[in-house]
């Protein structure tokens, strides 16, 4: 593997412009007052609560993310790139949606093979022919970004469902301007505090039509036990509306109402953190109680607006992925500003022979797979696990795709034996209302903390930086 | 206000508000069993603890006895006690993370600190009296602080009103409880035994129930039973005894009533409950029985909890 580029020491170890104030900052600081701040911020986050849950591990049922204090910075330059190709990319996100579930001119285009999507178990049949209002249905989209060179930013995955993650950007920055208010005197450094009224704008604005002139908003969770759910009760807590379960809300002639203390009173729109196979029992799992009986078909009549829409786990499906930048081309005419990594897709013989004779090389994820989980990196795995993985290749082909084993781009980074570069990728959140698409400058960084290693998901041992967009 | 949201506020206050009373109640114990035998009789003060803090049924079917390490341990830390110290503030936590939203960012920080320090210092009990003595202290301190990040920073709303209620609620049938167990030693019949016995007995009530010192400055007077009970049960000044819990629970449904622009079930109950205590002499209440009359409070606080889960909580 080539030696990743480095956004701070760029090729040939030339100090990069947006890391100047900092690199002469990290001069001035002593080690061990880094190390002093770093206990400081750990301490903040325990007792505000910034905890996330590890599924099946019932010793850590709640554990901090590592937060790294030196922050990751970009340019403002880099950063118009990246937002007019995320505008651009997340756009055509919507449209292929709108289009999949009504006139489908993509596959008669015969862009996207057929059964990709409907031999899809991610496709929602019960979305065909369904309208939501002002044809959004990814509101919010977390689009993971990784870098390889100065050049270009790569898509690595499209989340259309429910990313999560914003609160860590968030409440990164808030303890950032806690701990080194003098480091933030010496940048301009763009705000993301925003974030809580653009989305809450967002989410009013694509009420349905006979909404009330102040809609009312209510975000649902899955509940406490949920990895997320200290994220679901901070925005709630921003945006300032109810933090519902599905048990607080009832359906009643197709119209959905939360039960309070004074009553029953009627919701219009509702940001949920809980995933398609749950959110009504009668329509999906009917062994699932996180859900709202009879939720989908106020759906369907048009009473109630779900954000993210049902149904988008197919524009973030792997394998669709690969087709993105066709999907850009067709719904606008554009070439995309976004690259996609390159992917084979095992669906296909010839690509799955590559992958199969290439598998020490690659990168295998399974096509619905997120979080980190069930994906083979080859160079790093034992000889034993890549067989075990080629077996599950010719059983299932159609569920993996496979990319090239990417040196993504490192920051440095606090480690036990002083700052070291370690691979990072961005995952910046992108919001689309009714009128137009927004998103606040940064997002969330993730770093892999363990030396070499290139997976940052918090579920595996990875930390998260502040991300900073300096305003020149 | 979410139905859930306004009973995870009511709970929150409850556990709390319970575990401060378990660590009173197993403090005044440990003060009365350190004395020698012929000050306190032979009654098992531990088992009274038991009862008192009515877990007595559930202790004996893991315990063979009631005894100073058994019943600490149960009290304080046994998982199996669903109302322990520990399940309380373990409680007070898990429904605290459930409304976040509804909570102050310091009464969140109270309950959340309370938790860890449960688990980093606390997670293996305690080994010495001292340890224990130290224990107890921090379970009240916690009640104090989240009693008072609750008062001093709480907008005045259903959110606090509902969480009064259940620190109220909890409080009556704290106060009710020991009045019900120990109600022989205030019976006026006993007074002629008067001795040292029935003093330390007396001021282990009033100690487990913040009490002792109010006691003097109201009445000025040595301990006597009929006081004492008058104190705990009418005496509007004594913000443990059942008359200001209840005039604290008719003022903030009424609060919440006015809110809502609708009074309920609740709201005559909870009147009727304060009319009773205030027309009430402890004359009467000796006349008749103070068992009776506490027994017959208890069930009343109890169907108070329920017609409020009924009317807002559901």
């Amino acid at each position: 593997m080539a030696v990743a580029f480095d956004e701070m020491n760029g090729p040939g170890g030339d100090l990069r412009p947006a890391y100047l104030e900092l690199s002469r900052w990290l001069k001035e600081t002593p080690p061990d007052a880094l190390e002093y701040r770093r206990q400081e911020a750990e301490l903040l986050f325990r007792r505000i609560g910034i905890t996330f849950a590890v599924y099946g591990d019932a010793e850590a049922q709640e554990r901090l993310i590592p937060f790294d204090v030196i922050p990751r910075i970009m340019s403002a330059k880099e950063w118009a790139v990246l937002e007019k190709g995320l505008k651009q990319r997340v756009r055509a996100l919507n449209m292929f949606l709108r289009d999949i579930y009504h006139g489908r001119d993509i596959l008669r285009a015969n862009i996207i093979p057929d059964d990709l999507i409907f031999q899809n178990p991610v496709f929602r049949p019960e979305m065909n022919g369904q309208d939501v209002p002002h044809d959004v249905y990814v509101h919010i989209a977390g689009i993971d970004i990784v870098r390889i060179n100065p050049e270009n930013f790569f898509v690595l995955e499209d989340n259309a469902r429910t990313p999560s993650g914003v609160s860590y950007m968030l409440e990164n920055r808030e303890i950032m301007m806690r701990l080194f208010p003098d480091l933030f005197a010496r940048h301009r450094v763009a705000p993301v505090e925003r974030y809580p009224d653009e989305l809450l704008s967002a989410l009013r604005s694509v009420a349905p039509l006979g909404a009330a002139a102040e809609p009312t908003v209510a975000l649902m969770t899955p509940g406490v036990y949920n990895s997320a759910y200290y994220e679901h009760s901070f925005l709630a807590d921003k945006l300032g509306i109810e933090l519902v379960e599905g048990r607080d809300l009832i359906v009643k002639n197709d119209e959905v109402f939360m039960r309070t203390t004074e009553g029953l009173k009627r919701v219009d729109v509702i940001y949920r953190r809980v995933d398609d196979d749950f959110l009504d029992p009668l329509t999906f799992r009917p062994d699932s109680a996180l859900g709202v009986p009879g939720l989908m078909s106020a759906y369907a009549a048009g009473n109630i607006t779900l954000a993210n829409a049902v149904g988008t786990g197919i524009a973030d499906d792997k394998a669709v992925y690969s087709y993105m930048p066709e999907i850009v081309k067709f719904y606008l005419g554009e070439e995309p500003i976004l690259k996609n990594v390159p992917t084979w897709r095992c669906r296909e013989p010839k690509d799955l022979a590559y992958v199969l004779d290439n598998l020490g090389e690659l990168v295998v994820k399974e096509v619905h797979g997120s979080g980190g989980y069930g994906m083979l990196i080859g160079p790093a795995a034992t000889k034993a696990t890549i067989e075990a993985f080629r077996d599950k290749l010719k059983r299932e082909p159609e569920g993996f795709i496979a990319q090239p084993t990417l040196a993504l781009s490192t920051c440095p980074t606090c480690t036990e034996s002083g700052l070291a570069p370690r691979h990072v990728d961005l995952r910046p959140f992108v919001l689309t209302g009714s009128s137009h698409v927004t998103i606040v400058p940064g997002g969330l960084t993730r770093v892999a903390l363990k030396e070499g290693s290139l997976v940052v998901n918090s579920s595996q041992g990875g930390g998260t930086k502040d991300t900073w967009v300096l305003d020149e | 206000m979410l139905s859930r949201t306004a009973e995870n506020l009511y709970w929150l206050a409850r556990y709390v508000e319970r575990a401060e009373y378990l660590a009173r109640t197993i403090e005044a114990t440990l003060r009365v069993t350190a004395l020698p035998n012929a000050y306190i009789g032979k009654t098992n003060e531990w088992d009274s603890a038991l009862l008192t803090a009515g877990v007595s049924a559930s202790f004996y079917e893991v315990y063979q006895e009631a005894d100073e390490r058994s019943v600490v341990d149960y009290l304080s830390f046994s998982p199996s006690n669903p109302s322990s110290i520990r399940n309380c503030i373990e409680n007070a936590r898990l429904n605290s993370r459930s409304v976040r939203t509804a909570l102050t960012s310091e009464m969140w920080d109270t309950i959340n600190s309370a938790w860890i320090e449960l688990q980093e210092v606390w997670g293996k009990g305690t080994k010495t009296r001292e340890e224990l003595a130290r224990f107890l202290r921090f379970v009240q301190e916690t009640s104090l602080r989240f009693d008072g990040s609750a008062y001093r920073t709480m907008l005045r709303n259903d959110a606090y009103w509902f969480s009064r209620l259940g620190l109220h609620l909890e409080r009556a049938d704290n106060t009710a409880r020991i009045l019900d167990v120990k109600y022989h030693v205030l019976l006026p019949e006993e007074e002629h035994v008067g001795g040292p016995l029935d003093y330390y007995q007396w001021t282990s009530i009033l100690r487990s129930v913040s009490a002792l010192t109010a006691y003097h400055w109201v009445y000025r007077e040595t301990l006597k039973p009929w006081l004492i009970a008058d104190l705990l049960i009418l005496n509007d000044s004594l913000p443990r005894s059942l008359a200001s819990c209840y005039g604290n629970l008719v003022r903030n449904l009424d609060q919440i009533g006015v809110a809502y622009g609708r009074q309920g079930a609740a709201q005559r109950h909870a009147r009727g409950v304060r009319n009773r205590l205030e027309h009430s002499h402890m004359d009467d209440i000796f006349q008749h029985g103070v068992h009776e009359f506490i027994q017959e409070f208890i069930l009343d606080n109890g169907r108070l909890g329920e017609i409020i889960t009924k009317q807002y909580l559901i």
